[in-house]
């Protein structure tokens, strides 16, 4: 894994919301060729959320090429109720960008048949060529999605039910008001987020640094579905301090050392703007050399 | 099918780059319209996976409601009290003209007049909806001839009446009618004006109180009886006493019907009421603020001159102008807002709150001249 820690939240929004752009920008996506991109919900990704809509308003990065899997969506909570994920992804992110909306793709908890659902959503991964980069965070209690403490690792995506730990965390979109949480939930199984070529977790606040050490420095483990990605070939990890106070001095030391050469994946930060400038000068050109 | 298959194929337009008044607050949003009615742009995306068809950028402005004036009794040379065997043109001219001023429905006033007049001009104003050709007509305001001799300022002494015995049908014969009647006004110490109060709200006719020297018990008893607007307050009533307040004591009554509460409607050109008096009254009952201009001063400068004098927030002045006339009239989930459904009648202002252009339906019926280099 790649452990990229900086020292506050913005900062950490920042670094992930930079290599998103990147990672987009240098696929080069077009009409034949999306980039699939797996989102989260919650507190931890609206800073990133922010940059990148920042980015596609000064027309350094655009959202037409990109496809976007949601991880989960709440059971009978109703599309347009302010707390559906839904809402969350319209407010936070899709109002403001340049994404079409058949490009995106959120569980529908209020279908008929909930199975049915999940299955289809798998197909739907698949016929777009699945996840190039799956973006996601992390419970108190080191779920990935609402993939709860004991679920399979190699789980696909289906109905879960919630623990008690994410019920009493999300409370508060409630007005703090346990009764009015959803017990239910659609989401990706943590073998459908493993199946993805790259994989991103963001881990902010000192209530999430007890999961990340048990996700990354205890062995992989169904109570820590997050675990399941130190198996997982290409993932990474995006801190802030606060979140790695539960590591060792040695882990933190390390991944610290390493910033240098992992600052390098968004440092250059690219442009779509750059890549008018380069498709123009290359057209110019009027000899190959 | 749905009938709003039709609605369904019309043009998406998204206005960017603005503020909206909406619940009460001026957000950061973008306003979405499609077959002249305002639209949910998070419902458009999940469930019919649609864009907008056209952006148009608005330059930083203020997007409020369509302004509402219950009381304007002419302009622009035209009087509506005038008998003439072309009232529609009248009319029509003040609906267009008006368009500049932020107005996209309005209420044609009548004052006190012969019968004659009124079975001739009544016809000819029938209730119109509004667009290119001019602000929508909700309906006639008639503004007498049922009031106070004492208090009937310019309205012509000749032509006052009082009820007779049979109350109801004596107005029914004074006006030769009550179709295209929206508002009237009459003063509610004239004998058996409760039951032609009752009859008028039984008929969906809003009432309201004016040109009168009614006292706060008899104002209250009105309101009793269905009354729920002032005209134009502190105007042709009885001023404030701390023993009897009159009418104005309406503004802080506790004897009005259970979860009702009264509108009123002030001239805010700088001349009609004292800064002072906007402030007390707007102090005292906030979400009653009708904005009227009575056709002496454009509505948007009432507009201004309200914020100005009163310190209140724009949100305040422009809800004054729109919102609460359409509440006043019943007709808050179409006027007077831009909640999704809701008509999209609009004007565009800068943040001192002048007209840059005015929507109804969605199109765009009116926008300033810019000075071409």
């Amino acid at each position: 894994m790649k452990l990229i820690i900086l020292d506050h939240y913005s900062q950490a929004s920042e670094w992930a919301a930079k290599y998103i752009r990147n990672r987009i920008i240098q696929f080069n996506p077009g009409p034949d060729k999306y980039f699939t991109l797996g989102l989260p919900t919650g507190s931890t990704p609206l800073g990133c959320y922010k940059k990148l809509i920042e980015y596609y308003k000064n027309g350094d990065l655009s959202f037409k090429y990109v496809k976007t899997f949601n991880m989960d969506e709440y059971v009978g909570l109703p599309r347009d109720h302010p707390e559906s994920y839904h809402s969350f992804m319209w407010n936070n992110f899709f109002k403001h960008i340049d994404i079409h909306p058949e490009n995106t793709h959120i569980l529908d908890g209020n279908a008929a048949d909930l199975q049915a659902e999940c299955d289809a959503f798998e197909e739907k991964i698949k016929a777009a060529g699945g996840i190039e980069l799956f973006v996601g965070g992390i419970g108190p209690d080191g779920h990935i999605a609402f993939n709860e403490p004991g679920s399979s690792l190699v789980s696909r995506t289906r109905v879960k039910t919630l623990a008690m730990d994410t019920i009493l965390a999300n409370a508060r979109f409630f007005d703090g008001d346990l009764a009015k949480v959803p017990t239910m939930a659609l989401t990706v199984g943590v073998g459908t987020v493993m199946d993805a070529r790259e994989v991103m977790i963001l881990i902010t606040g000192a209530h999430k640094a007890f999961a990340l050490y048990k996700a990354i420095e205890e062995g992989v483990n169904h109570m820590w579905t997050v675990s399941a990605f130190q198996q997982h070939p290409r993932t990474v990890f995006v801190c802030d301090e606060d979140a790695t106070l539960e590591l060792k001095v040695k882990t933190v030391k390390y991944f610290k050392g390493l910033m240098l050469v992992h600052n390098k994946l968004v440092d250059p930060l690219y442009s779509i703007k750059e890549k008018e400038i380069e498709k123009s000068q290359s057209s110019k050109k009027p000899y190959s050399d | 099918m749905r009938g709003g298959q039709g609605a369904a194929r019309a043009p998406v337009i998204q206005f960017t780059n603005c503020r909206i008044l909406r619940g009460g607050a001026l957000l950061r949003e973008d306003l979405w319209v499609r077959g002249g009615r305002i639209l949910d742009p998070e419902k458009l995306f999940f469930e019919e996976r649609r864009v907008a068809d056209e952006q148009r950028d608005c330059g930083g402005c203020i997007l409020a409601p369509g302004f509402i004036d219950v009381q304007i009794n002419g302009g622009f040379g035209v009087d509506f009290s005038q008998a003439s065997e072309d009232v529609g043109s009248g009319v029509a001219l003040v609906a267009r003209r008006i368009l500049s001023h932020g107005v996209t429905s309005f209420c044609p006033t009548l004052v006190t007049s012969p019968l004659e007049v009124y079975h001739k001009v009544l016809p000819q104003i029938p209730v119109k909806s509004g667009g290119p050709h001019g602000a929508g007509v909700l309906g006639v305001h008639l503004e007498g001839p049922f009031i106070s001799r004492e208090k009937r300022g310019a309205h012509p002494e000749a032509h006052l009446r009082s009820f007779e015995a049979d109350a109801f049908q004596d107005v029914l014969a004074t006006y030769g009618g009550l179709d295209n009647v929206r508002i009237v006004t009459l003063a509610p110490e004239l004998g058996h004006s409760q039951e032609v109060i009752r009859a008028l709200t039984a008929l969906g006719i809003c009432v309201s109180l004016g040109h009168s020297v009614a006292d706060l018990g008899t104002a209250e008893e009105a309101v009793q009886s269905g009354a729920t607007f002032i005209t134009h307050l502190f105007n042709a009533m009885l001023p404030f006493h701390h023993r009897d307040p009159g009418i104005v004591g309406l503004l802080t009554s506790d004897r009005l019907p259970a979860g009702r509460h009264i509108f009123y409607g002030m001239i805010a050109d700088g001349i009609h009421t004292n800064p002072a008096a906007l402030r007390i009254a707007h102090r005292a009952h906030p979400k009653g603020t009708n904005t009227l201009s009575g056709s002496i001063a454009p509505m948007d400068t009432c507009v201004r001159h309200f914020l100005q004098a009163t310190g209140c927030s724009v949100e305040s002045a422009l809800e004054a102008a729109s919102l609460h006339p359409a509440q006043l009239l019943g007709l808050e989930k179409r006027k007077g807002t831009l909640d999704f459904g809701a008509d999209a009648d609009f004007v565009v202002l800068d943040d001192s709150l002048h007209v840059r252009a005015t929507y109804i339906s969605g199109e765009l019926v009116w926008q300033v001249e810019e000075a071409r280099p």
